[in-house]
């Protein structure tokens, strides 16, 4: 878990990405340098991923989005509290979302 | 849920994103300008860059965004901006910016000549996700120069490609081969093996000319015919890779065939072309009217659903088309199609000699063909096909 993340913090998708979905499929498209390591690479999600950006909207905390999620979900709060931290994360480092 | 990689790194032009469900369209060419700041001698396209008349039939900033909406919420992810020049366009930062900020990777076909410190800048805080594509005229001033017949040209494209390579905004070159910068291949693949990204590789060639888009210039037409390699020169060059051969095999073992009496057959579904006056069509080579579909009466989505299907059923009724071209199993491997038919000949169905000659030139290298002998008469292609598959060169 990193240090960086509060789970009363709010995130939304930064002004470095567009993401589109595309026949059903998430894509991410880094609009700004820095976003991906390849000058040709786009991003897109596994199902868990993108079950977590579709609640990422700046509007509520991570813990209401983890909320949200164990009560669409089956499994354990913990695992879903995991999954939401981890891709947060990963989202942050590139640097896809930011707080709101 | 579950504990995953939640992100998925995709370089796009390997991947397979889209599996089974690709969008109606996925890659849209847009030719900007038919308009370039060079005139090359052998270009099938370049007006003249002042040339008023064309730049105000052009589509404008509104009409160009308004396609790429359109072509984005089509499932577009990617365009090429070509022309012509496309940097001469004075919206080009702006067209650029929203194509991008729109969700859209962007090829751009450039000579490079009007790339400013301000737009190298602007390919690299907001990288294209595409290599530019810049087309080399010759590794000289004179050589370069004498392509291009415009003087100060070579600089402006040596100080282009600087800029890029000083903020590393990657890009790719290729070279026009023509009787004045024949000689210095090797310069110009040795310079090319610097580039980073070019991956210190270079085989990319123009040499196989076009004749004049809209069929308006017999005068050009003849000296671009001049300007042409000979078909076993081109053939010669073509080869000169090492691992030609097998790429070859591999491309014959999965595409060759004769194909018959449909015309269109590149294959290029999921993709559209508009050129700079707002028609939308299979390629940008094709300047047909008939072939010609106007997105300022219709949409993009009309021209996919209901356009380009009437253009795939269309067969040959050439005699002579479906003597030769129909019954060829290199035909796979020739530049024979409606939009080059066209330009030599004002028709979609008229065998080019010239690109069957260069067809042939190369079967003969590879030994599916001998000497003199047509390829549509070769009625045991597929043992021709198999020998070649196995040992390499035939007899």
């Amino acid at each position: 878990m990193s240090k960086e993340i509060s789970l009363n913090a709010k995130y939304v998708s930064s002004e470095n990405v567009v993401a589109r979905d595309v026949q059903g499929e998430l894509i991410i498209i880094p609009i700004t340098s820095g976003v991906g390591v390849q000058e040709d690479e786009i991003f897109t999600m596994n199902e868990t991923g993108r079950a977590i950006w579709d609640k990422l909207d700046g509007k509520r905390p991570l813990k209401n989005v983890i909320e949200d999620l164990s009560a669409e979900f089956e499994g354990k709060f913990e695992d879903i509290q995991k999954d939401v931290l981890g891709i947060t994360n990963e989202l942050l480092k590139k640097k896809m979302i930011v707080e709101a | 849920m579950q504990s995953q990689s939640y992100i998925i790194e995709k370089p796009i032009n390997k991947s397979d994103l889209w599996r089974d469900k690709k969008p109606l369209l996925d890659h849209l060419d847009i030719e900007l300008t038919e308009r370039c700041n060079n005139n090359c001698i052998h270009c099938c396209i370049n007006i003249p860059a002042n040339d008023m008349d064309a730049k105000q039939k052009e589509l404008s900033t509104e009409e160009v965004k308004k396609i790429l909406l359109e072509a984005i919420s089509l499932g577009c992810i990617s365009v090429r901006f070509t022309g012509g020049e496309p940097l001469l366009r004075e919206d080009f930062e702006e067209l650029y910016i929203f194509a991008r900020k729109s969700g859209l990777r962007v090829l751009i076909f450039t000579n490079a000549t009007l790339i400013t410190p301000y737009l190298a800048e602007l390919f690299s805080k907001i990288p294209p996700l595409v290599k530019i594509g810049i087309t080399v005229y010759g590794m000289k001033e004179s050589s370069y120069e004498a392509v291009t017949r415009v003087p100060g040209s070579f600089k402006a494209f040596r100080n282009g490609v600087g800029l890029l390579l000083e903020k590393k905004v990657p890009f790719t070159v290729r070279g026009a081969l023509l009787p004045q910068n024949i000689d210095e291949m090797d310069e110009l693949e040795n310079w090319a093996s610097t580039i980073p990204w070019m991956e210190g590789s270079f085989s990319e060639y123009v040499m196989f000319f076009k004749l004049r888009s809209g069929r308006k210039d017999d005068i050009k037409n003849e000296s671009i015919k001049g300007l042409r390699l000979k078909p076993e020169e081109g053939s010669r060059i073509l080869s000169r890779g090492n691992d030609y051969v097998e790429g070859m095999k591999e491309f014959c073992h999965q595409f060759m065939r004769p194909l018959g009496d449909k015309l269109f057959l590149c294959g290029a579904r999921c993709k559209g072309c508009v050129d700079a006056y707002g028609y939308f069509k299979l390629c940008l080579s094709l300047r047909d009217p008939a072939c010609m579909h106007s997105l300022k009466k219709s949409s993009l989505k009309d021209g996919l659903i209901n356009f380009l299907p009437k253009l795939y059923k269309i067969q040959a009724v050439n005699p002579e088309y479906l003597r030769r071209c129909a019954r060829c199993f290199l035909k796979v491997f020739c530049e024979q199609c409606p939009a080059n038919s066209w330009a030599e000949h004002g028709t979609l169905d008229t065998p080019v000699e010239y690109f069957c000659d260069i067809t042939h030139a190369q079967a003969r290298f590879l030994g599916l063909v001998r000497e003199r002998e047509k390829a549509w008469e070769v009625r045991q292609w597929k043992t021709r096909l198999g020998k070649f598959l196995k040992g390499g060169i035939y007899e």
